[in-house]
């Protein structure tokens, strides 16, 4: 009982911070409860990947291999990680809730029957959790019950383990899959290309609004700041609904939720959805030519201005800074 | 080709949502109701494909009476009937699924489509459980579909990128913002909507396990941010953020 069996998530064999605010998580829970952290990594040569996992102090790695694990499919995956967590009787599966997390664990949490919390933010001692609903503006308490519980925890809510610590055992398993109950195709993966850091990595993020008016205005406006701080780009969704940016820059309620130590917000309202995604950062700017704007109320330093002259005015002076 | 719609009623989005004092709940009192803006979408691409090929598209609730209003403007924006599955019950996303499941079974859509999330719980799960339970693929977050014969192929926004899957049909398909823009319901589909098909069914006459394993014991106000200092200028912004916030 109390066993944690945490899902890996990983690009090609690297795991991304995101993965790894999943394994703190899932240390700290099996340290309250009592029981072992468990590390699976899936692929169809998870080998390698799961070697350099078995660094981060947990208790044992597990690598999952089969042909059908290859490219990410919630089926396949699904019947792999039931039959693994039901032969360890872990108590516990976890995940961060990515784009993967957020299609795979519903869906092994019905297959074992298991209740299941999204997107945690906290574990208490008394085996409750706490998780946002209503975009954030309501903290809920949960409980699960059942000998087998399935969560997803919020990567910005949870440090990154760190490497240290005895080796982990790795040991490679072949996964149960029946292949015959397979019915989803991988077609093809478009990967966004940029030079920037990704929105869930980086320690500085700017975000553009609606007030930048046009497509044209975050190239020629806004990027020269982004570029200067070496920060990620991101946008609320009206820029994105308006197509000044791609989709994946969203932040908020239904974008990528973000804690960067600095955000900065330009030409951003500041709608509830919005602040969803990004009101835990640690500082806080805003540049609106509105007094009014909400987004003020959650800002550290606000400026009310005109985005067209600010901006431009902050990366001269950022420059200036870094040449002095 | 018969689509299954399961729709959620929440507070409207622009509500502002006050906890109430002992944490039993939140105040309802100046909320007013909609459907789920992700179940709209659902409604909206379910019509579209309804209009490209003739079909029907039933939609399906699992809540109280006054639920039947969100059905109703469903109904009025063109879907052909409803259902509502009544309980005063609070449900986990797992029981949800079970009885959408047993919806499902008895009225063997080719696709069900639904809300990637409810914005009132953002728990994001029933539809990938009621594939499971369907033993049915699943496309969640979908920004694109299309349809060719009995074969489906749908455009997710994901981490990192734009991936496309595809699968023969039936489905369970999940759709995101940018699937389309919900149509209103016009004046015509108002009327026309008085008349058609609601269904009421009990949910404890299912026969499903309806015992919730996920369970809500408090609710809290997040803590509050400190903001609102205002900065003269450009300059000033950039000097605090290097010599006092210390980040730059
Ligand atoms: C179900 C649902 C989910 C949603 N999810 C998200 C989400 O995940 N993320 C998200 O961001 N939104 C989300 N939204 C949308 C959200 O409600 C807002 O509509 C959106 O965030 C507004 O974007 P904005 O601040 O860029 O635009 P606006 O609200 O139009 O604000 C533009 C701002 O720019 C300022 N401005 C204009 N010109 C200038 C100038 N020259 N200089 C300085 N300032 C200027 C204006 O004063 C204004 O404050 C969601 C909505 C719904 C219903
Ligand atoms: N009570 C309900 N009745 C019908 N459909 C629901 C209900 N709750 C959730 N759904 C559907 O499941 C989607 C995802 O909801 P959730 O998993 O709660 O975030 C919603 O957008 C609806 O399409």
């Amino acid at each position: 009982m109390g066993d944690v069996l945490i899902f890996a998530e990983h690009e090609g064999g690297h795991f991304p911070k995101s993965t790894l605010t999943a394994v703190h998580a899932g240390l700290e829970l099996a340290k309250k409860r009592g029981g072992k952290a468990i590390v699976v990594v899936a692929g169809d040569a998870p080998e390698a990947a799961a070697g350099e996992i078995a660094k981060y102090g947990v208790a044992k790695v597990i690598a999952l291999a089969h042909p059908a694990l290859k490219n990410y499919l919630a089926d396949a995956h699904t019947q792999a990680l039931a039959a693994l967590a039901k032969k360890e009787g872990a108590e516990f599966v976890i995940a961060t809730a990515t784009a993967m997390g957020k299609d795979l664990f519903p869906r092994l949490a019905a297959r074992l029957g298991a209740g299941m919390a999204s997107e945690i933010t906290a574990i208490n001692d008394d085996q409750s959790f706490v998780r946002p609903t209503y975009a954030g503006n309501v903290m809920a308490t949960v409980e699960i019950d059942g000998p087998i519980k399935v969560l997803t925890v919020r990567g910005t809510a949870f440090d990154a383990a760190k490497p240290g610590g005895a080796v982990a055992p790795v040991e490679k398993r072949n996964a149960e899959i029946d292949a015959g109950a397979l019915k989803m195709e991988f077609v093809s993966f478009n990967a966004t290309k940029s030079d920037r850091p990704q929105l869930t990595e980086a320690r500085i993020i700017v975000s553009g609004g609606r007030g930048l008016k046009a497509a044209e205005n975050f190239k020629t406006v806004l990027e020269p700041l982004v570029d200067e701080l070496g920060a990620a780009m991101g946008a609320s969704r009206a820029a994105v609904d308006a197509g000044f940016v791609p989709n994946d820059l969203q932040v908020g309620q239904t974008g990528k939720v973000v804690a960067p130590e600095l955000y900065i917000a330009v030409g951003i309202s500041g709608a509830i959805q919005h602040l969803a995604g990004m009101k835990d950062s640690k500082v806080i700017c805003a540049i609106n030519k509105d007094e009014e704007a909400p987004i003020f109320a959650v800002s550290d330093y606000g400026l009310v201005a005109d985005l067209f002259k600010a901006v431009p005015e902050m990366t001269e002076e950022i420059k200036k800074l870094k040449h002095s | 080709m018969k689509i299954l719609v399961p729709i959620k009623r929440v507070p409207d989005p622009a509500t502002t949502i006050r906890v109430l004092s002992d944490g039993s709940g939140i105040a309802t009192d100046n909320v007013k109701w909609v459907i789920n803006p992700f179940c709209e979408i659902a409604i909206e691409e379910a019509l579209r494909i309804k209009e490209k090929q003739t079909g029907e598209v039933i939609l399906v609730t699992v809540g109280q009476s006054t639920w039947q209003e969100q059905l109703r403007t469903g109904l009025a924006m063109g879907a052909d009937r409803a259902i509502l599955v009544k309980t005063d019950a609070a449900l986990d996303s797992l029981a949800i699924a079970r009885i959408l499941a047993k919806i499902a079974g008895d009225e063997k859509p080719d696709l069900v489509i639904l809300g990637k999330q409810a914005i009132d719980d953002d728990s994001n799960q029933v539809g990938q459980m009621l594939a499971e339970m369907l033993g049915w693929p699943q496309a969640t977050f979908a920004s694109k579909i299309e349809i060719a014969a009995d074969k489906i192929s749908v455009l997710r926004e994901v981490d990192g990128g734009l991936e496309t899957i595809g699968f023969k049909l039936p489905a369970v398909v999940t759709a995101d913002l940018r699937l389309n823009e919900p149509r209103y319901a016009s004046l015509p589909g108002i009327m026309k909507a008085r008349k058609k098909e609601m269904k009421e069914i009990a949910a404890d006459s299912l026969g499903v396990d309806l015992a919730p394993k996920l369970k809500t014991k408090t609710l809290a106000a997040p803590p509050k941010r400190q903001g609102g200092r205002k900065i003269a200028s450009a300059q000033e912004m950039v000097s605090l953020l290097h010599t006092e916030a210390k980040v730059i």
